[in-house]
């Protein structure tokens, strides 16, 4: 069984092997995420209900909280492979991080910029410096720095061990935003769904936004698959099994 | 699923929403198209990385058609 785990974890860990098996799965994986995000947001535009209180606005959550989820669970992810790529030494990790980054960098641009819309019509103000807000705008500024770090460097064995640990380090602001509605009771509402206790929202649109957060996901993972594969083709075209490709 | 119906009585309604259309549709627009370009990207990156691979490999081995 240890042997089984074993010779799997370094097999995961080889690019090639990664690259090949991720080729195969590719378009299924991105015929599942094109059907949720298409249905998800015809569902959410044209047959959730209406919200009592801040009527047609409302609908933007179907991306706004797909986007801020996935731009923290990203986050995390890129961490996590940080952490990998410091104590393994594994190259297919650093390459999964820095795919990680700008994909987490557009995500939480999207949260900022759909957010920004909704608050127009709701809160009557398109920024305000909310707990909330500015804790989602040090997430991007920490995206944007794994990004310039990642391509500061000439040197490929300095430029990760510095985004590892600026990604590593940057960790501590996800609890803070996670909490920032609860802890700073400002302007954004509270989170409507709670993986302990019970949700404050309705399951006609609660199950819409499951379709979205879900499609979100496919999508996350595809992108990211997508991008490491890029990586690996640019960082590994001098290797034999790249240029039969060919 | 029989709660599922449309919540609009007409496309201008939908198109509207009471108001806030405008917000609504821009997000959805704008994301919509955010989210395509970010998808593509790495394909076209893998795409131009290969057709430059191609070349140098062709330049290389000398054995390539001019």
């Amino acid at each position: 069984m240890w042997q089984f785990l074993k010779t799997w974890y370094h097999r995961l860990a080889s690019p090639k092997w990664f690259y090949h098996t991720s080729g195969r799965w590719l378009p299924y994986l991105a015929a599942v995420t094109i059907l949720l995000l298409v249905s998800g947001a015809i569902w959410g535009l044209g047959f959730a209900p209406e919200d009592a209180r801040q009527g047609n606005s409302y609908r933007i959550i179907y991306i706004h909280v797909p986007v801020s989820v996935l731009a923290l669970v990203g986050y995390y992810l890129m961490a996590v492979a940080g952490a990998i790529a410091l104590i393994w030494k594994i190259k297919l990790a650093d390459m999964v991080m820095v795919s990680a980054a700008p994909l987490g960098a557009v995500l939480t641009f999207l949260a900022l910029l759909t957010g920004s819309i909704w608050g127009k019509p709701t809160w009557g103000t398109y920024w305000e410096w909310d707990a909330r807000i500015t804790s989602m705008l040090v997430l991007l500024f920490l995206y944007l720095g794994v990004l310039a770090l990642s391509r500061a460097f000439t040197s490929r064995d300095t430029a990760y061990k510095a985004c590892a640990i600026l990604s590593l380090v940057g960790t501590v602001n996800i609890p803070i935003i996670y909490k920032s509605v609860d802890w700073w009771y400002t302007l954004h509402q509270p989170a409507t769904i709670k993986l302990t206790g019970g949700s404050t929202i309705h399951p006609a649109m609660f199950k819409p936004l499951l379709v979205m957060i879900i499609g979100f996901y496919c999508f996350y993972a595809l992108v990211l698959i997508l991008n490491t594969r890029a990586e690996i083709l640019r960082r590994e075209q001098r290797s034999a099994w790249v240029r039969e490709l060919i | 699923m029989s709660d599922l119906v449309f919540q609009f009585p007409n496309v201008n309604a939908f198109l509207a929403m009471n108001g806030h259309g405008v917000y609504v549709w821009s997000a959805y627009g704008i994301s919509a198209l955010v989210l395509l370009s970010v998808a593509l990207a790495p394909v076209r990156r893998r795409r131009k990385l290969l057709a430059a691979m191609a070349s140098r490999l062709k330049h290389e081995t000398g054995n390539g058609t001019p």
